[in-house]
């Protein structure tokens, strides 16, 4: 269940962005998560409304597209989408592949609703 | 409605810190590895007849995390060698604060060898990275053979797979080489050894390994950063 601190790290990383963007109010924040994550899209979208309620951002969505497992072949250099995790070329079947995507727990965007100024520059939250 | 990119990771934090313990560790000559597994595999029996069986003078330190009680840190600090209880208080996994915080009151420099015993979960731990050299996940073979198909991502970021209790291989239906498969098709570069805390020679391989990788760590230390 380490999905309702990850939530929380979500919800720091909105009110940290939003200090960039005084009077906006955040509808959605969108979310990459790898299958190789280890992050269940359901528990999170569970625990990011338990950690919402209460507070000024009750409703605010989740959007959490999963990343398929993507990998190259070093040796013959085909790509190819992993099926159950085998992880082997299914083109040349060598072991000696890297992956390409499927790692991700990464922020996406957020859509936030502003009062009708003009929209202030935009910077991470990094 | 206005939306605005977002670049940075979800746990960015957590990995700011655990790069900053990395090159701590870097700078120091600390070889850190992060112990992984089910509740009942075995780290802490590793852990202890590892430490029963280095030299007094190796210079090794424990922390041990689990969610309650310090039952481990004290089976563990029997051994002579420094150890800390990280008591999580419900939570899951360690993460890098816990780390920081613990390591604190001791001198990376006295330190060559640190052993991080995760929380037992196979799942949790495998989203934070604790600033490490390596993960190390342990597998018993009272569990399933299809254990690291069905727990792929912490198989995928270890860089060895631990065959644990091979000393019950008779009396279990378990097949060691199908278990092993399973690590090599979601991870083929991953380094297997097997290994039994309670026969005379069951952690030979393992220790092989450990010793392998220390002398290794001091030249990794003087290599320029990877990243």
């Amino acid at each position: 269940m380490h999905e309702l601190s990850i939530a929380e790290s979500i919800l720091a990383a909105v009110r940290k962005e939003l200090v960039n963007h005084p009077g906006a109010r955040p509808m959605r924040v969108g979310l990459r998560i790898g299958e190789l994550s280890a992050v269940d899209v359901d528990s999170l979208t569970f625990c990011f409304e338990a950690v919402l309620t209460g507070t000024e951002w009750e409703g605010l969505q989740l959007d959490a597209r999963v990343c398929p497992q993507r990998r190259i072949c070093n040796d013959c250099g085909n790509q190819f989408a992993v099926v159950a995790y085998n992880a082997r070329c299914p083109a040349c079947a060598s072991g000696n592949t890297t992956l390409i995507s499927g790692e991700e727990l990464d922020f996406d965007y957020l859509e936030v609703e502003t009062d009708g100024t003009p929209a202030v520059e935009v910077k991470s939250a990094e | 409605m206005e939306r605005l990119p977002l670049k940075s990771k979800v746990l960015n934090e957590n990995q700011i810190i655990a790069e900053s313990l990395r090159q701590r560790f870097r700078e120091h000559g600390v070889l850190c590895l992060n112990l992984i597994s089910s509740p009942g595999s075995g780290k802490t029996a590793l852990l202890e007849r590892t430490l029963a069986t280095l030299d007094p003078a190796t210079r090794v330190s424990v922390l041990t995390g689990d969610i309650q009680t310090d039952n481990d840190a004290r089976r563990l600090a029997r051994y002579g060698f420094p150890v800390q209880q990280i008591t999580t208080g419900g939570t899951c996994h360690l993460d890098g604060r816990m780390i920081e915080k613990h390591l604190a009151v001791w001198d990376l420099d006295q330190i060559d060898l640190l052993f991080i015993e995760n929380v037992g979960n196979l799942v949790c731990p495998s989203s934070y990275d604790l600033g490490e050299a390596s993960k190390i996940v342990l597998l018993s073979v009272t569990e399933g053979e299809d254990k690291p198909l069905k727990y792929p991502s912490i198989f995928f970021k270890s860089d060895l797979f631990l065959l644990t209790k091979i000393d019950l291989l008779p009396y279990v239906p378990f097949d060691a080489d199908v278990a092993e498969a399973n690590a090599r098709l979601v991870h083929p570069g991953i380094e297997i050894v097997r290994a039994s805390a309670t026969v005379e020679g069951g952690l030979d391989a393992w220790l092989a390994w450990l010793k392998q990788r220390m002398v290794q760590a001091p030249q990794d230390a003087l290599a320029p950063a990877v990243k």
